[in-house]
């Protein structure tokens, strides 16, 4: 027994520093140093103050902001300790009234808006921080955004046209908009 | 399907064999003892490890000393990870000073790491220390795809050797594995992730400032921070409000390169793939689909290299390739056609140029329908297990197809090592078959099938079937398993099939509504995951063991190729008809039934 047992604690502990502390240490640093800002969490700061991140959505529910995707976080939406879906099923009574819900609350914020309501304004999403919408999401809020806001229209859809994210290299993942990117630009907007 | 969901797969495909080609060329010479100019630099860190651990390298072991080796190894690990969670609160890399986790969630995790499950309880950023993360979880992410890695190996010596009764030295197979394949991938891998934004630091966690202040309820806490229940037995919801948002950090780009390249699947968070800071763009997610088939493709063209005859690898990788792509197809078709209660509301589930529509419930907007149906039924056809969204809010038929994926006993590319050599066991079994209805000696690459092989391919066949079905049956019987169960109705009854389809076939995705991390579930799991994989490796090395001693049989004009289309229709259709024998019935009570009750509307 002592035969095999030397080599199976020497190689598990040798292969153990290797792929769990040289590994990970080694790609640490060479990410530090290529890389910093993805590596660190794409922050986006305002005097010196994290004022978020660029791939984590946050909550918006004022008149005058874009919204993104329900968030099935607890306690509340978009929380970062806690990312998850609703899980709920496609049969369940709890997902339809859920997804009515959403529905109730979209038209009533949107009164002028006589489109069908786009899926992803009423689905809550996968890790609920979601940080983007569809293109159909964004347009159906225009509306509402520029009348809380005084802005034209048309400078809102210039403003939703600029932060289109397309797929990559044509094929890759479905044209988006970054909706903390998108209401940061508003509130620059004079 | 639609085009651009064509031109994906197809490109998909193509990357992914191009890159598995020259990659089988660079395993077969570091498995077959070969150092390439390359590895010179680490060679004297190999010998080194040899010396201090007393191995001899050209020490071969017989197939039982291999596998007595392999659990030994495989125990320790265990034993490792359990210790790491239970004393992480002692330990250094906790920022975010997480205590011990439980007894039994620590256990079910030492477990699933070390089987190349990575079924998880737990929820990453509230669990583990970043110690844990590393030194735990990341090496069995590694060390467990090596073992996998080394059975196919050995197995494959079996039939590449005769009247030999070795099949290779264990602690050598993986060292090299590790040394020379997972960990070059994994950092460059793991660099190219952090490129697209995921995340690689030992910070704590930041706190960002929001725009908006969100208002929510939270239950209200009593002195000692438990919740309070109100007359009806509920808790009492209490308004609250904040303005900061906790953005979790942490070592993630190391161990999701290792998680995908390894078919591992364990989040370093709890949404796991669909996270952002775990899978940021549609471009990281594509390498992520790329990074889970890799291995286990090349694997293929190891075999057909090792074995002396490439077209028997094509013929392996073909069957897997036409299941595969039949897959996509439907689940894509699927997801995309969304749910009719939802577009009787007035939503809008129509694929555009503005949208991706579908079902969109549990997915992510960067990847929408196509790129999530591909990760879906990637991660499931492989052993892999991570996710980019989530799976109990599949359609009926969505969810279906990875959990018969599953229940094919992951050889639709499969795991490191293990979709191969599950694989190989049913190419035996189809030789059988065709060996019966000929009445002839079945052999397989010239190596007679005997009652021994056919009694050890009856065990590695039948265990996970056996282990889903009555894990499944008595966690629906009792309490305790009835109590994890989040949807009503069939798809209840889907959740606990999936859970344990996906822990004994090593998957380790989840429908996760179900509440999975009490004892009950942590237990039976752990025992689905650990017989899903060592009562099949062990009668697999049991098969290399005696292929190794048999004699060479020369082609003859009776001799059934196993290169040709035939046999991949063979090898397909014993595939089909012995998963769906053992699980249509399973099925049609869960998402069968709940596809037929969306559809007429209840």
């Amino acid at each position: 027994m002592t035969k095999i047992l030397r080599p199976a604690l020497v190689l598990f502990a040798a292969l153990s520093l290797l792929t769990g502390l040289a590994y990970p240490l080694l790609t640490t640093a060479l990410a530090q140093a290529l890389f910093p800002h993805q590596a660190n969490g794409s922050l986006i700061e305002k005097n010196g103050q994290i004022i978020g991140s660029h791939l984590i959505g946050q909550n918006f529910s004022g008149m005058r902001y874009f919204w993104g995707r329900p968030s099935a976080t607890s306690p509340q939406a978009y929380n970062g300790l806690g990312s998850g879906g609703s899980n709920l099923g496609p049969t369940n009574p709890a997902q339809l009234a859920a997804v009515k819900g959403n529905l109730e609350q979209l038209r009533k914020a949107h009164p002028t808006q006589t489109a069908t309501v786009p899926v992803d304004l009423v689905t809550a999403s996968a890790s609920g921080l979601d940080p983007e919408i569809s293109l159909a999401a964004a347009y159906y809020q225009m509306d509402r955004v520029a009348t809380a806001r005084g802005i034209p229209v048309a400078r809102l859809h210039q403003l939703v046209d600029d932060h289109i994210i397309g797929e990559t290299f044509g094929l890759l993942g479905e044209p988006r908009v970054n909706v903390l990117e998108l209401n940061l630009a508003l509130d620059a907007v004079k | 399907m639609n085009t651009a969901a064509f031109l994906q797969l197809g490109l998909f495909l193509f990357v992914l064999l191009a890159l598995a080609w020259p990659l089988a060329g660079w395993i077969t010479r570091i498995m077959q003892g070969e150092n390439p100019g390359l590895v010179r630099f680490v060679a004297p860190l190999e010998r080194l490890i040899y010396r201090l651990a007393g191995i001899r390298q050209d020490e071969d072991m017989g197939w039982r000393g291999y596998a007595v080796a392999l659990l030994l190894f495989n125990l320790l690990g265990v034993l490792a990870v359990y210790a790491l969670q239970r004393l992480q609160g002692m330990l250094p890399f906790n920022p975010q000073a997480m205590a011990a986790v439980s007894p039994d969630s620590s256990f079910n995790t030492a477990i699933s790491f070390v089987t190349n499950t990575n079924w998880q309880g737990y929820s990453g950023e509230s669990t583990m220390s970043y110690l844990t993360q590393m030194l735990g979880l990341t090496v069995q992410n590694f060390l467990s795809a090596a073992t996998g890695a080394a059975v196919v190996i050995a197995l494959i010596r079996g039939f590449a050797r005769h009247s030999s009764a070795r099949i290779g030295n264990f602690w050598v197979d993986v060292t090299r594995f590790t040394l020379y394949v997972l960990a070059p991938l994994s950092l460059v891998l793991a660099l190219a992730f952090t490129q697209q934004g995921v995340i690689q630091n030992l910070l704590p966690y930041q706190t960002a400032t929001t725009v908006e202040v969100s208002h929510f309820q939270q239950a209200k806490l009593d002195a000692k921070g438990n919740p309070v229940n109100g007359k009806d037995g509920k808790p009492v919801m209490v308004d609250a409000s904040t303005r900061q948002q906790t953005l979790p950090m942490g070592p993630v780009a190391s161990q999701e390169a290792i998680k995908m390249l390894g078919t591992n699947g364990g989040g370093f968070f709890n949404a796991n793939s669909a996270h952002p800071y775990e899978n940021p763009t549609p471009l990281a997610n594509f390498l992520q689909d790329l990074a889970i088939f890799l291995i286990p493709a090349a694997l293929c063209f190891v075999f057909g290299r090792m074995v002396g005859d490439r077209r028997q690898g094509w013929a392996i990788i073909a069957a897997m390739l036409l299941m595969f792509v039949s897959a996509v197809v439907v689940e894509t078709g699927a997801e995309q056609a969304g749910i009719p209660q939802l577009s009787a509301m007035g939503v809008d589930q129509h694929a555009s140029s503005l949208q991706a529509g579908g079902n969109m419930e549990g997915k992510e907007s960067r990847f929408g329908i196509i790129d999530t149906a591909l990760f879906t039924v990637v991660t499931t056809s492989a052993s892999c297990g991570a996710v980019n969204a989530m799976h109990d809010s599949l359609t009926p038929l969505g969810g279906l197809v990875p959990t018969f994926l599953m229940q094919l006993g992951e050889v639709v590319f499969g795991g490191v090592g293990s979709g191969l050599y599950g694989m190989l066991i049913f190419a035996i079994l189809a030789v059988f078959i065709a060996g019966l209805m000929v009445g002839r000696t079945p052999e397989y690459l010239g190596k007679k099938i005997e009652t021994y092989e056919m009694k050890m391919t009856a065990i590695t066949i039948l265990v996970t079937p056996v282990l889903v079905l009555v894990l499944t049956a008595i966690a629906v019987s009792v309490d305790p398993g009835k109590a994890g169960i989040a949807n009503p109705g069939a798809h209840g009854f889907s959740e606990i099939l999936y859970a344990f389809t996906s822990a004994a076939n090593n998957n380790g995705s989840a429908f996760a509504g179900l509440s999975a991390n009490t004892p009950f579930y942590n237990i039976m799991t752990a025992i689905a995951m650990f017989f899903g994989r060592f009562l099949m490796i062990v009668p697999i090395l049991a098969i290399a063991g005696s292929l190794s001693a048999k004699k060479r049989l020369a082609v003859n004009s009776g001799t059934l190729p196993t290169h040709g289309p035939l046999f991949v229709v063979l090898l397909i259709g014993t595939v089909l008809l012995v998963g769906a024998l053992n699980y249509v019935p399973a099925l049609a009570l869960g998402p069968v039934v709940e596809q037929l009750q969306m559809l007429s509307g209840h």
